[in-house]
């Protein structure tokens, strides 16, 4: 699906997090937002999902105003993975996945949902998990589950809030790879990271934002080190190794 | 290999659906013991006989018209305490929530005692027996009633204005129950001895002062509720997950939480005013469901209606019979009972499930 914002603004209780916002989306890309704290990463994405209401302006889903989808239209289109769960209550992983169903569900689960819940964990090698209280998972475990609970909505869109933050390189990479296999299976992808060097790696498009503005957006040659250097407002220099890049913040 | 997934799900909902029978089980099994407990000797063979029309005038009175209504109270009363208990916590996101949290017992209590002392309602005299009388019953339960729904109306307006965030509405229940036992205290001052013992004993938690008129009112506000929070279990689930979260599935989030805590705090309300402070109940059972069967609501609530009318029946049980002649009034049992419960809980870790 593609995702069209037009000139969005959003402020909390009157500081702005957002303004002038304009970007296109196309199906299948995988966009990778980045910039430094506080830069509007978080927000933007809360914003696309409904769960924040933008103040002005629109964004379009395939040419169709958002306000026009009621809540639970939405929640079949787009999902959203939190960045972690630091309060987790007692429910094994099938309990967890099967919640993505909600939009589906009028008084219990059918049938459908409990296959397509099977058939995500099975895709996401959760399978053996499926009874095991999610409390008692790994960290890389637990943040499988959750993007397998935002598979179970059956979205056109997936939006994550730094999903990679609590994990290590190996977990990063995994979570990373299968949503490089998502995009390529036409689901867009909107993943806010810290980590400019895996958003060169993965994303097809990234997208700076600077104080709540798209300061650059565009392929991967949008990392430059002038870039970086303005965005981040810190001295790097770029190695490069068999045609990849990496940042590296100078010592002082 | 999804079939054996399901198949597995399946099971695990059966293994929770057996967990609620179970307790049912044991709620007749303490239904029964409560019957022919007490001073006045009935045994099965008198139940029988009522049950065919062929009682004794004295049997049918002890047990219709005293051992029935306050067993119906109490299993109605755990049942309220215990759901309003489950539901908050989960839309508070926080284990130490409990019915009380937004001040009700407080609020209650201030009110009974405005009944008491500025109403006239308690008594200048003393009863018959050593039990201060309260002359005006109902005016002391609705005053109670009242109050308790203000102290609610207070925090719905406030997280209108803040935002319904469970720091808000725990912050502002706080600040609530302090205020109210400031004017406890201030009208304890001015209160004559009489007064005094009244209002100390309407706080304890007692079901003997159950009847059946009020336990036709407790039904009627009771069931709706039941109904309505397990009309709502996807919802509550959801929120258990944040509130993010909740509104990327399609939630509105402020609305059902606001509506679960008035839910909550009706029926809660309801059994407050007519029995007084009964404590641990909404805090404990919830959490020993939870740790049996998990968190999903779906089970939690069903199993926590069973499970809270049970607990209170047996502590009323015990209260009745543990020094019997004299019967204890049932709110003190349940802490006794409860605030151990709740340390073993704590020491053996509080979110782990065991049979799901």
């Amino acid at each position: 699906m593609k995702i069209t914002v037009h000139d969005i603004e959003f402020s909390y209780n009157g500081s702005p997090a957002l303004q002038n916002v304009n970007t296109a989306i196309e199906k299948g890309d995988f966009v990778a937002l980045v910039g430094p704290n506080g830069s509007g990463k978080s927000t933007l994405i809360k914003c696309l999902n409904g769960i924040l209401k933008y103040r002005k302006g629109a964004v379009l889903i395939d040419d169709r105003p958002m306000d026009a989808f009621t809540p639970n239209e939405l929640a079949k289109e787009m999902a959203y993975v939190p960045q972690s769960e630091n309060k987790k209550s007692a429910l094994h992983v099938f309990d967890v996945i099967l919640l993505g169903r909600k939009p589906y569900i009028y008084w219990k689960p059918s049938e459908h949902d409990l296959r397509v819940t099977a058939n995500i964990m099975k895709t996401l090698h959760l399978e053996d998990l499926a009874m095991r209280d999610v409390n008692t998972l790994s960290g890389g475990q637990q943040q499988t589950v959750y993007i397998a609970r935002a598979l179970a909505q059956e979205p056109d869109i997936l939006l994550l809030d730094e999903p990679t933050a609590n994990l290590d390189i190996k977990h990063q990479v995994e979570v990373l790879e299968l949503l490089k296999k998502l995009a390529n299976n036409g689901i867009t992808v909107i993943i806010a990271l810290h980590d400019i060097n895996m958003a060169m790696r993965y994303a097809t498009r990234i997208m700076m934002l600077k104080k709540g503005s798209i300061f650059a957006s565009g392929g991967r040659e949008t990392i430059t080190k002038e870039n970086i250097e303005e965005l981040y407002d810190i001295k790097v220099h770029i190695i490069r190794d068999n045609g990849n890049i990496f940042i590296v913040p100078d010592r002082s | 290999m999804p079939e054996r997934i399901i198949a597995q799900y399946r099971n695990s909902l059966k293994r929770r659906s057996y967990f609620i029978i179970t307790v049912s089980a044991v709620l007749l099994i303490t239904i029964y013991i409560a019957l022919v407990s007490g001073s006045a000797d009935i045994g099965i063979k008198d139940l029988i006989d009522l049950l065919l029309g062929k009682g004794t005038p004295l049997t049918s009175q002890i047990v219709l018209q005293i051992r029935m209504p306050r067993i119906t109270g109490a299993i109605l009363g755990g049942t309220a305490l215990a759901i309003s208990g489950a539901v908050i916590q989960s839309l508070l996101r926080n284990p130490l929530a409990s019915p009380f949290t937004l001040g009700i017992s407080g609020a209650s209590a201030f009110g009974a005692a405005f009944a008491i002392i500025v109403l006239g309602a308690g008594s200048s005299y003393a009863g018959s027996n050593d039990i201060p009388l309260v002359t005006q019953p109902y005016l002391v339960t609705g005053s109670a009633f009242v109050w308790s729904l203000g102290s609610v109306a207070v925090i719905l307006l406030l997280s209108r204005y803040r935002g319904a965030t469970p720091e808000i509405i725990i912050l502002s229940g706080i600040i609530i129950s302090s205020l109210f036992a400031a004017g406890i205290s201030a009208m304890q001052y001015f209160a004559d001895n009489v007064q005094l013992a009244s209002i100390v004993f309407w706080t304890f938690g007692d079901l003997g002062r159950a009847s059946w008129k009020d336990t036709l009112i407790l039904v009627l506000i009771l069931l709706p509720v039941l109904v309505y929070f397990i009309y709502q279990r996807w919802n509550y689930k959801s929120l258990n997950s944040g509130d993010d979260y909740a509104r990327s599935l399609g939630v509105n989030v402020t609305r059902v939480r606001l509506s679960g805590m008035v839910a909550a705090s009706l029926a809660t309300a309801v059994v407050v005013s007519f029995y007084g402070i009964i404590a641990f109940v909404g805090l404990v059972v919830p959490h020993i469901v939870r740790r049996i069967i998990g968190s999903d609501e779906q089970f939690l609530i069903p199993a926590a209606a069973v499970f809270g009318g049970m607990f209170l029946l047996l502590a009323d049980t015990l209260a009745r019979t543990i020094i019997s002649p004299v019967i204890l009034p049932v709110g003190i049992l349940t802490s006794f009972i409860g605030a151990p419960l709740f340390l073993f809980l704590l020491i053996r870790g509080m979110e782990k499930s065991y049979w799901t």
